[in-house]
């Protein structure tokens, strides 16, 4: 396929070229989903945690409903806080609408379940491994979490990279609530919708493969991280 | 192993308030100096914009953030207060708009035409048809396949009030309905073989048409106004009104209209500038 072959050239004269509209829009992206991940991560990491450590009522449904908020469509995300955003709903003061930082609560909502409920699954089995030796040594649930989360780093490491997949890989919810405005909230997924709707098919393909190895490179470099530090550890 | 975490945690924290303030910021930044323009897919799509704003920048020193949407959806994005102009093309939903009080004025801007385009080998025959009526209702006849954008854009209102004159009711398999934008309405009658009606500014800039031609233009009836509408200041206080004046005033000026003339792609000018004078 001549076009196939297109895209990679596409994508190759895109990353060599440094075009400033592409730093702009990766440096976007980036910014915008980790910065998701990292309030997410502040608030679901404990929470999933004493999740797992806490027996109360409605335990269950909670983790059911997190557990089904991981498949939460971005488009209805994007759709409820454009309608919080909006002039006329009820933050609409912020004016925060069109802008990243808009963005940023979206792809919150999109990635806060999944780290909460996975954080709650691994903290939970990691948990039962330890109980006797935490209750013998009088260490109260409170003070479990950080240790718990501490031990539990290297697999929770996976979790966040999880929520970067999932934040830097929507495009429903950013779409909505950034409008896709040139230089401003246009991010690597809305780029690729616009020159897909553009017919520049080939741009398009180039701009996903600058994406996927964006991705990939994040990942790397997580990978890299988690292998020093657990050497080190031993 | 308790202490290490307690000593990562408040930089964590740091991080993240950094990067969301350095998010936050950059549209902070200009607050006073840009208005938000909800616009149609074609004019973003086709590259006008990109021509045009640098020119309204340096005389202005205002800056548009262009959101580009449906028509029908950009009336909802102004109708709630959320953008400080209007660009788009349905001069019926317009005048409604600004008749419900949205809207405190609307002016013409340019206009270009819609055309048909599908199937090279046409198989329907609608490139001699004599008008639109006749191009439509052979496409009724034959249940060629039609892609209709069916997403409540000014090309879709558009769309629907042409087959309504060609007195046909579209429906059954063939027409095909497909609620997206006009760009992916092409690529999806690209792929399968479909009829479809484009603005020409979206038409010429497409690439992707593998074996799609236009095969029909011309006729009064397919004539597209763009309408720029100034969103009422006293239904939404915090809208940047003089701003948005501003761009409304110059979109009709000498320089704005000039502007829009030399808007070309691949040697064809997409819309032609025609404010009252």
């Amino acid at each position: 396929m001549p076009d196939d072959a297109n895209a990679f050239q596409t994508a190759l004269a895109l990353i060599l070229g440094l075009d400033p509209d592409l730093i702009g829009i990766v440096t976007l992206s980036l910014k915008v989903s980790f910065t998701a991940v990292l309030i997410a991560a502040l608030i679901a990491l404990p929470l999933g945690a004493a999740i797992a450590l806490w027996r109360f009522p409605g335990r269950g449904v909670l983790i059911v409903a997190l557990n089904a908020l991981m498949g939460l469509p971005p488009v209805v995300a994007g759709l409820a806080v454009y309608l919080l955003l909006s002039r006329a709903g009820p933050l609409g003061e912020l004016g925060l609408l069109f802008t990243p930082g808009a963005m940023v609560i979206a792809q919150v909502i999109l990635v806060l379940p999944i780290i909460a409920a996975l954080t709650r699954q691994q903290v939970e089995e990691l948990h039962g491994d330890y109980r006797e030796q935490l209750t013998s040594m009088g260490v109260s649930r409170a003070r479990r979490i950080p240790t718990l989360l501490w031990d539990a780093r290297f697999g929770l490491a996976t979790v966040l990279l999880a929520g970067f997949g999932r934040a830097s890989a929507e495009v429903g919810a950013v779409m909505i609530v950034g409008g896709n405005i040139d230089g401003v909230t246009r991010v690597m997924t809305t780029a690729i919708v616009l020159e897909t709707s553009k017919g520049d098919l080939p741009l398009a393909l180039g701009l996903g493969i600058v994406l996927l190895a964006l991705v990939a490179l994040v990942n790397a470099a997580a990978h890299l991280v988690g292998e020093t530090a657990r050497r080190r550890v031993g | 192993m308790e202490r290490k975490l307690r000593l990562t945690r408040p930089g964590l924290t740091l991080v993240a308030l950094g990067l969301m303030g350095a998010s936050l910021d950059a549209s902070a930044q200009d607050e006073a100096r840009f208005i938000t323009l909800a616009s149609t897919t074609s004019t973003q799509n086709s590259g006008l914009f990109d021509a045009i704003l640098p020119r309204f920048r340096e005389a202005s020193d205002i800056e548009v953030r262009v959101v580009a949407v449906g028509t029908g959806q950009a009336f909802e994005i102004a109708r709630r207060g959320d953008a400080d102009s209007l660009l788009v093309h349905d001069t019926e939903g317009e005048e409604r708009f600004v008749a419900e009080g949205y809207a405190t004025e609307r002016a013409d801007v340019m206009y270009n035409d819609f055309v048909i385009v599908g199937p090279s080998d046409d198989p329907a025959g609608i490139s001699d048809a004599q008008s639109i009526e006749e191009a439509l209702s052979d496409i009724a006849e034959a249940e060629a396949p039609f892609a209709s954008r069916g997403d409540d854009s000014g090309t879709n209102r558009a769309e629907l009030r042409l087959w309504e004159a060609a007195g046909v009711e579209p429906g059954g398999e063939w027409y095909r309905e497909l609620g997206s934008g006009m760009g992916p309405t092409l690529n999806t009658a690209a792929g399968m073989d479909a009829y479809a009606m484009s603005d020409r500014a979206t038409w010429v800039a497409f690439d992707n048409r593998q074996n799609l031609a236009l095969l029909f233009a011309g006729d009064e009836a397919l004539f597209n106004q763009y309408g720029s509408l100034l969103i009422d200041p006293e239904r939404h206080p915090h809208l940047k009104h003089d701003l948005a004046e501003q761009w409304h005033d110059w979109l009709l000026s000498e320089q704005g209209q000039a502007a829009i003339a030399d808007f070309e792609v691949k040697g064809q000018q997409l819309f032609f500038p025609n404010a009252a004078k």
